[in-house]
């Protein structure tokens, strides 16, 4: 494990540059550009706004902004799992076959790339956030002081996820079909729109998907501001290092048979 | 570090042929499958396949080793495992100091991004950081001759261009091992000069190279010692001149529908003044001795002899007729006898003698035997290329120092 690390470290500026690329090219021939990198959360926020405007009329409780600003800050690090993941799967499969089957360098840049650009567009998107919040005038407090940590979490997980779809998909395309299913349904499974309390008793089963606590801890400690759930965030942390570990020895363990299987 | 770039120590590496599963939907009903039912007899042989089977071999630093071998010889999996991007099935090997391959120049690009950009990216792929490559981007751009098209993006060029830039990335690369694997095939003859020449000052340049090509000629120029591969095993390793012999030798097989012909070559012999010979000295003389025999009968027949060069070149044409010895006319059963006398003006190389039995008037070819043998020119004479010119040096030395050039 050891060895390999030091190896993908020496390969750093191939991520790099990788990264770059598939950012480069996502944007490249596109008249809105970057935009679209705001685009996408935009439409998940509006289509919150719809979901909770109907709890609101269903409910006869009146709709608050803070609802509104929580489905905006949750919905940007679910596009970043999504978009991650969507592509770290189809990142050996994809454009990247040629490099697979003709010159070495450690595979796991793929998915790792995969992350990365799609942590650029989270990065613009913030931005677009941030300016939406000021509006609202959602605020600061000491809690924020949370976030570097979530944001970890986040990419750990994104990245332990994005190795084993990767390989697993290099062996069998089906892998791809099922996670862009379980990709386009789970905004359900996730407290996404919703908050895993309105679903009273029921809602601990949905506590088990690990991306669950962090998007809760991004809305508490920037809308809501207070603590995470603390037990519930460690369990995603817990997970996500499993899953990195994991899915990096698994990787690594498969990588020798890639360029014979593609 | 030892004087050993690289080494292969029994290496053996095995495929699967035919479908692999590769979905969910084939991999269960084949695993119950085969749960429930008793395992077919060599299920598991048929499916298997060796690529390569017990390969040693050893390359000294700044030593040019060349493989060689039919397609599907096992060549570029040799290089493959080489280069890390297989795992053997069996065997070790070594790689020692910084290797860079050049398997498919261009492999990297990605045709959305421009020129420039593809520079970047593929050479950060071959390991070059981004200092170093900046440092040798005009040069790489000057080498490549796309000055004007460097920003355009990479998916409106032409192959030839796709081709020049991809090679001239590798090219500046510095490898201390440098695996080349059939580069040669692609681009023009300007754009394949440019790959020798490159290869050549690389080599001075005291890197390890390991070459694999269907031209002969240019492994013959490049490397030292050579490795011939059949069917993923070594059929022998040594001096490139006597692997190369053994290679073309391995061509020479007799035509198998000799039947339906009505007259056929019956023999082929080269030989020298002492008798028969494969190996000549440039500027020696060969003797070609060819029989016709006639089936059935014949008429107007003449003999047409060429030399092919490595890359199946033709170098040099005759025939009887165009000797003035006039056309053969034979009857059933009876063997027309003729021999040529030939100068071996070439320079270096082996040559494969063809010949064919022809009727002039009507076009017709009656036997043909592509290379019916082989001819081996050697030089003493530190001469190189196609043609040996008998070259001396009649006057030589410094004759005159020209002022403006005088420094103190």
């Amino acid at each position: 494990m050891k060895e390999e690390l030091k190896e993908l470290y020496k390969f750093r500026e191939l991520l790099y540059m990788i990264t770059y690329r598939d950012i480069k090219v996502r944007y490249k021939q596109s008249i809105m550009g970057l935009a679209w990198a705001v685009l996408m959360p935009v439409m998940i926020v509006m289509a919150g706004i719809v979901v909770r405007y109907a709890y609101a009329v269903a409910s006869h409780m009146p709709l608050q902004m803070g609802d509104t600003a929580s489905v905006a800050v949750k919905s940007l690090p679910w596009t970043f799992m999504v978009s991650s993941i969507r592509f770290g799967c189809v990142s050996l499969i994809g454009n990247n076959k040629d490099l697979v089957t003709k010159i070495y360098f450690p595979r796991e840049i793929f998915p790792l790339a995969a992350v990365l650009s799609s942590l650029f567009d989270f990065v613009i998107a913030t931005g677009a956030l941030v300016v939406f919040l000021a509006i609202v005038r959602v605020g600061y407090s000491v809690y924020l002081l949370w976030i570097p940590l979530l944001l970890v979490a986040m990419i750990v997980l994104a990245s332990g996820i994005s190795m084993i779809v990767a390989a697993a998909s290099l062996f069998f395309r089906d892998v791809k079909y099922i996670v862009e299913v379980l990709l386009t349904f789970g905004i359900f499974f996730t407290p996404v729109f919703y908050d895993v309390k309105m679903l009273g008793d029921k809602g601990k089963w949905l506590s088990l998907n690990p991306v669950a606590p962090i998007l809760d801890a991004f809305s508490a400690c920037i809308v809501h501001k207070q603590q995470p759930d603390l037990p519930w965030l460690a369990y995603s942390l817990v997970f996500g290092i499993v899953s990195l570990i994991g899915g990096f020895a698994f990787f690594k363990n498969l990588e020798p048979a890639f360029a014979e299987s593609i | 570090m030892s004087d050993v770039a690289l080494r292969m120590e029994h290496v053996y590496k095995k495929f699967r042929k035919g479908e692999i599963f590769d979905s969910l939907r084939d991999l269960i009903p084949a695993l119950t499958g085969r749960m429930f039912r008793q395992r077919e007899l060599g299920d598991g042989d048929q499916r298997e396949f060796w690529a390569l089977q017990d390969i040693s071999f050893e390359v000294k630093r700044g030593e040019a080793f060349g493989i060689i071998g039919h397609n599907g010889a096992g060549k570029s999996t040799a290089l493959k495992i080489l280069n890390r991007i297989m795992k053997p099935t069996k065997g070790s090997m070594i790689v020692n100091g910084r290797l860079s391959a050049l398997i498919e120049v261009g492999a990297g690009f990605h045709p959305d991004l421009t020129g420039r950009e593809n520079i970047f990216l593929y050479g950060t792929i071959l390991g070059m950081n981004k200092p170093e490559i900046q440092s040798k981007l005009d040069q790489i751009v000057a080498f490549s001759g796309l000055e004007e098209f460097i920003d355009t993006p990479v998916k409106r060029y032409s192959s030839g261009m796709h081709a020049r830039l991809g090679f001239s990335v590798a090219a500046h690369v510095d490898p201390e091992v440098l695996i080349v694997d059939e580069v040669l095939s692609v681009g023009d003859f300007v754009f394949q000069q440019n790959c020798m020449e490159r290869m050549r000052s690389v080599i001075q340049g005291g890197a390890t190279v390991l070459f694999v090509s269907h031209n002969l000629k240019a492994v013959t120029e490049l490397c030292q010692r050579t490795m011939l591969l059949e069917h993923g095993k070594v059929v022998t390793t040594g001096p490139t001149d006597a692997v190369i012999r053994r290679y073309m030798s391995d061509i020479l097989k007799p035509d198998s529908k000799l039947e339906n012909k009505k007259a056929y070559i019956s023999n082929v012999t080269v030989r020298d003044s002492a008798g028969e010979q494969a190996t000549f000295e440039s500027g020696q003389t060969a003797w070609v001795d060819v029989e016709v025999t006639a089936r059935e009968a014949v008429d107007k027949l003449a003999v047409v002899i060429w030399l092919n060069d490595e890359t199946q070149y033709e170098i040099f044409n005759t025939s009887t007729e165009r000797l003035g010895y006039g056309s053969f006319s034979l009857k059933p059963g009876q063997t027309y006898k003729c021999t040529f006398e030939l100068t071996l003006n070439a320079a270096h190389g082996s040559f494969g003698l063809c010949v064919c039995i022809h009727r002039y008037d009507i076009q017709q070819d009656f036997d043909r035997r592509v290379p019916a043998a082989m001819l081996f020119v050697g030089s003493s004479m530190g001469v190189r290329g196609a043609v040996n010119c008998f070259p001396k040096v009649l006057r030589a030395g410094v004759v005159e120092t020209a002022k403006e050039v005088v420094r103190t």
